[in-house]
């Protein structure tokens, strides 16, 4: 049997399986509660698992072990800055929100300001955020069915994004929060497994020598010590001093853009308590972080066993550097066919990232579409749970008509700089309104609103006029140029920016509420008055 | 649903002596060590960035201070995390606790 073959017999009972449990948890799901926080009955371990599952993405796992295998130690830098964010979320968001909100990240903001102008700026945000997240995932998923299951034709690669685009639909529109999170605890469960099975196979050939396996990857790298150093890729000494500050800014929007995603700010509300919520970011942490370090095996080990040339050979991005391992190592060492099984097996699991990951980015778009701008900036909350639950559903279709269309054209771009502009928007514009809102007696209406679109607009803006975009050969539209910066990941400019606007907004404007400060101060502390778990 | 409470209520307990120390005890522990790992991280980029040289010196074998550099990242996340949660279960989970229940007896 062809491993193409193989992979989408797994693929399929991977949606089969996913789809079944989809139907299980649409019959629990009546209230907004359950659609939106999955009847905030999930335990700290399954959130944790569903954690990983939403942010372990195909940009993670293909994307890392791909940087590392053709560009080596530049990988990991982006690893270290997805996990280090993580303590942002624990320390200071994940429990507070947990104990103040209720199904979006609006919920927080709206608390102690006037309702409308922040619910719009929050939903805006939130949308333009999970709309960029969602594109450069579904671009990448139509690249990968190409390489992975031997779909080379244009006609094939859209018929992928459709697949992909209908089938994240469903998983939202029918099972809501409880579907989403299931799929997103199998596939954590998929991909540790099968990332840790080629991890143990690749340091076993090596004698578990880490050493060795770092010297052979120097050697088959063909760029030698320099491969086990920063600098091949991300401001490198070719490119100055602006390279090297690019690099700083994009260390800058990873760190503190995780605790600003709305898609990982939703999976708060989806436990019980805010000791849940803590449990569930350990666990989170602890599977991003052994997670993490696997990819680096793997990459170092794509380059060691497979060798960069023939990577960059069949991926100019490396994105198959994982597969092509799996195929190597699996061939090594259980002969042709444990190479064609395993090659299968991880080409499945990446499709099972993906799919994960986009039903995430529907479903917390879609909340926010019916919560924050239906229910309460359109309705002005004069609405039932059932209407808002059927607009939600109507939103999430409508959501996925527009990420497939946007994707089929934007195939022949690099979108693959979207990941990083969600993440400084995320930092740039939720974060400090956000944190403001949870730690700032005097933050206000006026504040709120000024940080959310300073931030957003300065990033936007600032990656309208980078090389991201224009003026360089990986840019999105390469033949023109109409760049006038040089760095091509704003963070360091508008996280400053965001946090600046948030400040000057409130210091600007009179209102201050100190009784709805003190109700959120003692809510947000010690959970009084929390959302309780739905009963059934 | 939510109950609503009568907001003097809330800033009855906002200023209350216990509730400050809950407050203290959250706050002075989050805050400085969001700085700390804010910084210990920050360390890090520099240098990957401006001090390739140092960060290129081989320790041990292959392995270079980039690497364990790295690792020791990983190492700080997984240290800070549980510290954490152990300052939270012994210090702010015993008194949240007892607060709440404080204010959800003087509320209907």
């Amino acid at each position: 049997m062809k491993h193409e073959t193989l992979a989408t017999i797994l693929f399929l009972v991977f949606v089969a399986g996913t789809l079944a449990i989809t139907f299980w948890a649409s019959r629990n799901t009546k209230t907004a509660t359950d659609y939106y926080a999955g009847g905030r009955s999930f335990s700290g371990v399954q959130n944790g698992l569903a954690i990983g599952g939403d942010y372990m993405s195909a940009a993670s796992f293909l994307g890392i072990a791909g940087i590392i295998a053709l560009s080596g130690y530049d990988g990991f830098l982006y690893s270290i800055g997805f996990l280090v964010a993580w303590l942002v979320a624990l320390l200071l968001v994940a429990e507070l929100m947990r104990n103040s909100g209720k199904f979006t990240m609006a919920d927080v903001l709206a608390f102690r300001m006037s309702p409308r102008p922040v619910r719009t700026a929050a939903g805006v945000s939130t949308i333009v955020v999970s709309i960029f997240y969602l594109l450069a995932q579904m671009v990448g998923a139509g690249a990968l069915v190409g390489l992975l299951l031997g779909i080379t034709s244009d006609s094939g690669k859209v018929w992928t994004i459709i697949a992909v685009g209908l089938l994240m639909v469903v998983y939202v529109v029918i099972g809501g929060m409880k579907g989403t999170t299931w799929v997103q605890i199998v596939k954590a469960v998929m991909l540790m497994t099968g990332a840790a099975l080629v991890t143990l196979l690749v340091l076993g050939k090596f004698g578990f020598n880490l050493s060795s396996l770092l010297g052979d990857a120097a050697t088959q790298s063909g760029k030698g010590d320099a491969f086990l150093n920063a600098g091949l890729k991300y401001g490198t000494e070719a490119q100055g001093i602006w390279g090297k500050i690019d690099l700083i800014s994009l260390g800058l929007a990873l760190v503190l853009g995780t605790a600003g995603l709305p898609h990982i700010l939703i999976r708060f509300y989806t436990v019980p308590t805010a000791k849940d919520a803590r449990k569930s970011v350990m666990w989170g942490i602890g599977i991003i972080g052994v997670f993490y370090l696997l990819t680096l095996v793997l990459g170092f080990g794509a380059a060691a066993v497979v060798g960069s040339e023939k990577i960059a050979a069949a991926n100019a991005a490396g994105n198959t550097a994982a597969p092509q391992l799996a195929e190597a190592i699996g061939a090594d060492i259980f002969g042709e066919v444990g190479g064609t099984i395993l090659l299968a097996v991880i080409a499945a699991v990446a499709f099972a990232t993906i799919l994960a990951v986009v039903a995430g980015l529907t479903l917390a778009s879609s909340s926010s579409f019916a919560h924050d701008l239906y229910a309460h900036v359109f309705k002005r909350g004069e609405v039932t749970d059932k209407e808002e639950v059927r607009v939600a559903r109507i939103a999430a279709f409508v959501i996925g008509a527009i990420a497939i269309a946007l994707a089929i054209p934007a195939q022949s771009l690099n979108v693959a700089f979207l990941v990083a502009l969600a993440f400084a928007v995320a930092a740039s514009g939720n974060l400090p309104a956000i944190l403001y809102s949870l730690f700032w007696k005097r933050f206000n209406t006026a504040g709120a609103v000024s940080a959310i679109y300073g931030g957003l607009i300065s990033a936007l803006v600032l990656v309208i006029f980078s090389p991201a975009v224009s003026g360089a050969k990986t840019a999105m539209f390469p033949d023109v140029d109409f760049h006038l910066i040089e760095l091509s990941n704003p963070g360091i400019f508008s996280i400053p920016i965001g946090f600046l606007c948030g400040y000057l907004g409130t210091i600007f404007s009179k209102e201050y509420n100190a009784s709805k400060y003190a109700e959120i101060e003692v809510r947000s502390l010690t959970g009084v008055g929390m959302e309780k778990a739905s009963e059934h | 649903m939510t109950v609503q409470h009568d907001s003097s209520v809330y800033e009855e307990m906002q200023a209350s002596e216990q509730f400050q120390e809950l407050r203290r005890r959250y706050r002075s522990w989050a805050f400085p060590m969001t700085v700390a790992f804010l910084a210990w991280y920050l360390l890090y980029v520099v240098l990957s960035g401006f001090a390739r040289g140092f960060m290129g010196t081989k320790l041990l074998g292959e392995i270079n201070v980039a690497l364990v550099f790295g690792v020791l990242q990983f190492v700080s996340t997984f240290l800070i995390a549980w510290a954490y949660s152990r300052h939270a279960a012994g210090k702010l989970d015993p008194l949240a606790d007892e607060l709440r229940a404080q204010v959800e007896e003087k509320t209907p």
